[in-house]
């Protein structure tokens, strides 16, 4: 609060870069979690961006019109605001700029939001997700492979989870030893189980093999990995990262596996590059989408130079060729980078998605990035600048697997339950830090924080609006949907994705949705499908009393009326200025004021032109935008508001 | 000389078929004067593969020890490779394909031949004429007319016999206004705007040479078109530098002077050769699978595609924002206005009006913009992107429209009545056709060789509704609105139907159709 220097500015305009016409007037509030615009017209319009969504705040040289001020958000949503005096623009910058770097865990969002749920249900929310069962799912512990207690407390390797499962054949002498020779005593555990081949991913960070080291117990530990697949005597070592990379991680102490000292291990690298590359080309892709008025020469070149779509690939390739070893060669794979906590996580749960249909699930990908990411300590808030700190420490790992699994959504519509909205809204909740998930670095910083009885759960509230995030084509008993997954990686099959870095101006929208579309479809056939049943029970209860007397009639399958699908009024709903002005059905919230319109009536054609874009009939579907879900718009954040203003 | 003299071999057993993710086929190859017949009969059930000879775009051949292989590049971007037993054969053959596939007489070509029993060459040929097209549209009665002055393709060879023009402007102002446009192209009427009544005109570039040439007639001509409105827009398709320079060859463009109530906008399209090679080089970057993204990436951006896609898209929304926003009539054109200015001024018609984006409006459209308006098509469609022969004419301008048309139904999936499977069709017919429909290069060329009479349409065989429905979009929901497409470049696509066409990328695609098709079969069912 202490922050906030000016709770609220008038006159404060919304612009869009691309339709300046399209630019909205209204008053801008800044509440301790919220910037909230709401716009002057009657409808209301309100857009609210969390704080901690703002990747950065920008101000522009001051113009006759005003200051301009820019919010980036980590969403890749940009908001420009022209604010009228310069003394407010600079207020506002100042308290943004604080209000989006909160200094201490206490300062973010997930310990004041609060969704009104009892206790009970909170509690019962951290259980949605249960790794236990998810391991009894794959057939673990069995035989061969069991949990083991020696990292209880966390004293054997601080970032990995209390509970891990090792090769029953491996004694703890050997596991401890193990951990001693791993970066960060990030020892060789399970990740996953294939059961139709026997074969595992397990994973681990880089063996501190120098030039020359060795430990037996190491030995022992991938042996026994290797030997906890009966069928097979071969187990591939995948170091994740370039082979250059590797060998100069020798120089200080570290490194990979010398084929020589572990019996029948298969070393292959996959080329990831490391997460200082991946900051700096995300940036350049996210350039590209700023370009002011890019031709498509600019724009292709723009992508090729941030080698962007060229890094998907190589970490796909990764996931691939591990899926590939596990279920064709049934051959185990160990899989590891430097710590074990980036692109290990990548290639793992990439290769779980190939692999496992259930992760192809909306309740298997929160249960794969629970097991993969979040229990093996991906250290989400140094990755996504949850607090201010070391810059050099953020890096989009997270963004990069979710676009692997949209990519995959592109080659096989009919492989996977959730759609594309599903995955950008698990995107902005990794960075919003709006529930306790993803806040902390590792299992034990979250049992510190005491963050399941202070912060909420995401997952089921995900999974409450699954409706939402429900892809159309998805059937169970689809070919795609069953077994193994062999994408294309040809480098075409890789593509920008729009949905997620398309949006650095609101005007590019999505327009039409055949999912959406689908869905609806789907709905009503299901509400015609009950209605169907109701009436076929009541035409038997009647037909029942029409044997036992009374005798009426029934017509009411007739009258059942058709539920119109929801498109043509999203087709009229107006953003074009000139439309919205001349029908007379279209609600004015959209009308804009003329005097800042500047509609080009009798203007020049060619003034027109040079917006790169033209804008449609058909409404933007995500015009009610929040930054944060929807939820962001609840009773205590609208309190906040009054409370500052 | 008879087709059949080409045929030296006209079959050979044993031959060995590879095409891209099948396995490879053993099985007898037939040489027709129109086809190439490879069938497999090894179990009970026949297998046949057709390919009409002038869907071969390129053949190579190669020998390997005694026998010999040829590579066969279709028109539809399919390649098959043939494994011929005996090097004399294979020779044979190849020569054979060389020469039946580049036939120049029309009347020699396979719709002369195609008979098919269900189809009969009685009855009307194509969809709609000029002056159906007339009668439909209330809204030209008042000021415009047909006009018959064309009805022996003197004044205009390239045009069809009937045009539609202001009804002020009387056939000798027409035939003066014709002499004062390259081709003979006059300003006739495209498209009129059911909603106010603005029209879309086109034309070629007017003569005015560096001399500055005037043409009274023709000034009246468009005067008559805005008929006492403020203002007009002409969308030269040319960059005003290149309007300037095309002075020097006898070209030019409308004076701000003489034209006083129409602005001129220019837009540089590219055109012909260049477009062509971006065909070209796009083919080529798609087809080899081992390049890193970066590569990909470079080549695709080099080929320029997606650029000339860009260009047509945007300037159609320029004319759409004229006419509909601004309420302006517009006049399009760019040299010899038989390309981009169809191009243009028919993806105008797509994004304004609910007509055209039926199935059978958008073959109407078609017909009345590409097929009557004098396209030249069998010059541009000679050879596709695979052919070594000497670019003459070539120029996939109409590849390029359903490209454009593609990225309008990408963005607006429920908007168009029509699926990509139309487009695709399109795309193969133009190049090679059992149907007269895209033969020949203007309406005159078509008379001339009977065409009407002795081949079928393609367009009447299309909106058969058995074969009809194979073409709907399931998602169809009409508007009446404008459909803005978004022209930024992170909007526009490649056309992986077309362009991917032939590999594995394209299965799971058709397995996603098939499951939206069920759904919507489903529902439709329970409704």
């Amino acid at each position: 609060m202490e922050h906030i220097r000016t709770p609220k500015v008038e006159n404060v305009h919304m612009i869009d870069r691309l339709t300046p016409r399209k630019s909205t007037a209204g008053t801008l509030y800044l509440s301790s979690t919220h910037t909230i615009f709401v716009e002057n017209s009657e409808a209301r319009k309100e857009t609210w961006v969390l704080h901690s969504l703002v990747y950065n705040v920008e101000r522009l040289p001051t113009n006759p019109s005003g200051s301009p001020l820019l919010i980036r958000c980590k969403n890749f949503h940009v908001y420009r605001l022209l604010i009228p005096q310069e003394k407010d623009c600079l207020d506002v910058l100042a308290s943004l700029t604080r209000l989006s770097r909160p200094e201490c865990y206490g300062e973010l969002f997930c310990f004041s939001f609060n969704p009104n749920l009892d206790k009970e249900l909170r509690e019962k929310a951290w259980g949605f997700i249960d790794l236990k069962a998810e391991f009894s799912r794959m057939g673990i512990p069995s035989n061969l492979w069991h949990v083991t207690a020696a990292n209880h407390e966390y004293r054997l390797c601080e970032t990995y989870p209390s509970e891990l499962f090792v090769p029953k054949s491996a004694f703890p002498a050997v596991i401890v030893g193990s951990a001693k020779f791993r970066s960060r005593g990030r020892l060789p555990v399970l990740s996953y189980f294939h059961r139709d081949t026997s074969a595992s991913i397990c994973r681990s960070s880089q063996p501190l093999s120098g030039f020359s080291a060795r430990s037996a117990d190491d030995e022992q530990m991938l042996h026994a990995i290797m030997k906890s697949n009966p069928v097979s005597e071969l187990m591939y070592v995948v170091d994740t990262r370039p082979k250059l990379n590797a060998m100069a991680n020798r120089a200080t102490g570290k490194g990979y596996e010398n084929e020589d000292h572990y019996t029948n291990i298969k070393l292959q690298f996959v080329g990831i590059e490391n997460i200082h590359v991946m900051r700096s080309s995300q940036q350049k892709l996210v350039d590209v989408g700023e370009l002011p008025a890019p031709s498509m020469s600019d724009f292709l070149w723009g992508l090729e130079n941030s080698g962007w779509l060229k890094h998907i690939k190589a970490v796909l390739d990764a996931g691939v060729f591990i899926a590939k070893a596990v279920a064709e060669d049934g051959v185990s794979v160990l899989v590891h980078c430097s710590d074990g906590w980036d692109r290990t996580a990548q290639a793992c749960s990439l290769a779980s998605v190939l692999l496992d249909p259930y992760y192809r699930t909306i309740k298997g990908l929160m249960v794969l990035i629970e097991k993969d990411w979040v229990s093996f300590g991906h250290k989400f808030s140094h990755r996504y600048a949850h607090l201010d700190g070391d810059p050099k420490e953020v890096s989009p790992v997270m963004d990069q697997f979710l676009e692997c699994v949209w990519q995959l959504m592109q080659q096989f519509p009919c492989a996977f339950e959730f759609n594309e909205r599903f995955l950008i809204q698990l995107h902005t909740h990794i960075y919003s830090c709006q529930y306790g998930n993803f806040i902390g670095n590792c299992q034990k910083e979250r049992r510190d924080l005491r963050l399941q009885e202070r912060t909420h759960s995401l997952w089921p509230h995900l999974w409450e609006n699954r409706a939402e995030y429900t892809n159309p084509l998805y059937r169970t008993d689809h070919s795609q949907t069953q077994g193994v997954l062999k994408p294309l990686t040809t480098a075409y099959c890789f593509k920008f994705w729009k949905g997620m870095y398309g949006h650095a101006d609101k005007s590019v929208a999505s327009h039409q949705s055949p999912a959406d579309c689908l869905n609806a479809v789907r709905e009503e056939s299901q509400q015609l499908e009950e209605e169907l049943s109701a009436h076929q029970e009541r035409l038997a209860q009647l037909k029942e009393k029409k044997t036992s007397g009374g005798r009426k009639k029934t017509n009411k399958l007739s009258e059942r009326v058709r539920r119109p699908i929801p498109i043509e009024s999203k087709l009229s709903s107006p953003l074009d200025y000139f439309t919205a002005t001349r029908s007379e059905k279209h609600s004015p919230s959209f009308t804009l004021p003329l005097e800042l319109a500047a509609p080009p009536k009798n203007g020049d054609p060619d003034d027109l032109s040079t917006c790169s874009d033209f804008e449609s009939g058909v409404a933007d579907l995500s015009s009610h935008s929040s930054s944060a879900g929807d939820d962001t718009k609840d009773h205590d954040s609208d309190e906040a508001v009054k409370s500052n203003t | 000389m008879e087709l059949s003299e080409h045929i030296k071999t006209a079959n050979v057993e044993d031959v060995t078929l590879r095409r891209p993710f099948h396995p490879a086929l053993r099985g007898t190859l037939c040489v027709t004067s129109h086809h190439l017949l490879f069938s497999n009969r090894k179990d009970e059930a026949s297998w046949q593969l057709l390919i009409l000879l002038k869907n071969i775009d390129a053949i190579e051949k190669r020998a390997v020890g005694s026998s010999g292989t040829i590579t066969i590049k279709c028109k539809d971007l399919l390649v098959l490779q043939l494994e011929i037993p005996g090097m004399e054969e294979c020779l044979n053959i190849a020569s054979s394909i060389e020469a039946l596939s580049s036939l120049e007489s029309v009347t020699e070509m396979y719709p002369f031949f195609y008979r098919p029993s269900h189809l009969t060459l009685l009855g009307p040929w194509g969809l709609s004429t000029t002056e159906q097209y007339y009668k439909q549209t209330e809204r030209l009665w008042d000021r415009w007319r047909v006009s018959k002055v064309n009805s022996d393709y003197s004044v205009c060879p390239s045009y069809p016999s009937a045009v539609i023009v202001p009804r002020e402007v009387d056939d000798d102002k027409l035939i003066r206004s014709a002499r004062f446009r390259q081709g003979g192209r006059f300003p006739v009427l495209s498209y009129c705007h059911h909603s106010n009544g603005m029209v879309i005109m086109r034309s070629s570039q007017p003569l005015t040479g560096a001399n500055k040439k005037r043409c009274k007639e023709d000034e009246l001509l468009l005067q008559a078109v805005i008929d006492g409105s403020e203002l007009g827009y002409i969308i030269d398709l040319r960059s005003a530098q290149q309007a300037q320079q095309a002075r020097m060859t006898g070209g030019g463009f409308e004076s701000k002077s003489c034209y006083r109530h129409w602005k001129r906008i220019h837009r540089h399209h590219e055109r012909g050769k260049v477009v062509q090679e971006s065909l070209i080089k796009l083919v080529e970057a798609c087809s080899d699978l081992s390049h890193s993204v970066d590569r990909w990436l470079s080549k695709l951006e080099n080929s320029k595609w997606l650029s000339h896609v860009h260009s047509a898209l945007s300037t159609a929304g320029l004319v759409v924002e004229c006419v509909e926003r601004d309420g302006h009539s517009v006049l399009v054109h760019g040299s010899e206005g038989t390309d981009n200015t169809l191009l243009v001024s028919s993806l105008a018609q797509i994004i304004l009006d609910p007509a055209s984006r039926t199935v059978t409006g958008f073959l109407c459209l078609l017909e009345r913009e590409w097929i009557q308006a004098g396209h030249p098509f069998q010059q541009r469609c000679a050879h596709s992107a695979y052919s070594h022969a000497r670019l003459k004419q070539e120029c996939p301008s109409f590849l390029l429209l359903l490209d454009c048309v593609w990225q309008v139904w990408r963005q607006f999936p429920l908007a168009l009545e029509f699926s990509e499977a139309l487009l695709l069709r399109l795309a193969q017919e133009v190049y090679a056709s059992n149907y007269g429909t895209f033969l020949c290069n203007s309406e005159q060329e078509r008379c001339a060789a009977g065409v009407k009479e002795n081949t079928h349409c393609l367009f009447q065989s299309m909106l058969k509704p058995d074969i009809e429905e194979q073409y709907l979009n399931p998602l169809y929901e009409p508007t009446d609105l404008a459909i803005w497409p978004s022209v930024h470049p992170q909007s526009l696509q490649l056309w992986t139907g077309m362009f991917l066409r032939w590999t594995e990328y394209a299965q799971n695609m058709e397995e996603a159709r098939e499951e939206v098709w069920s759904i919507v079969k489903e529902h439709r069912e329970r409704v």
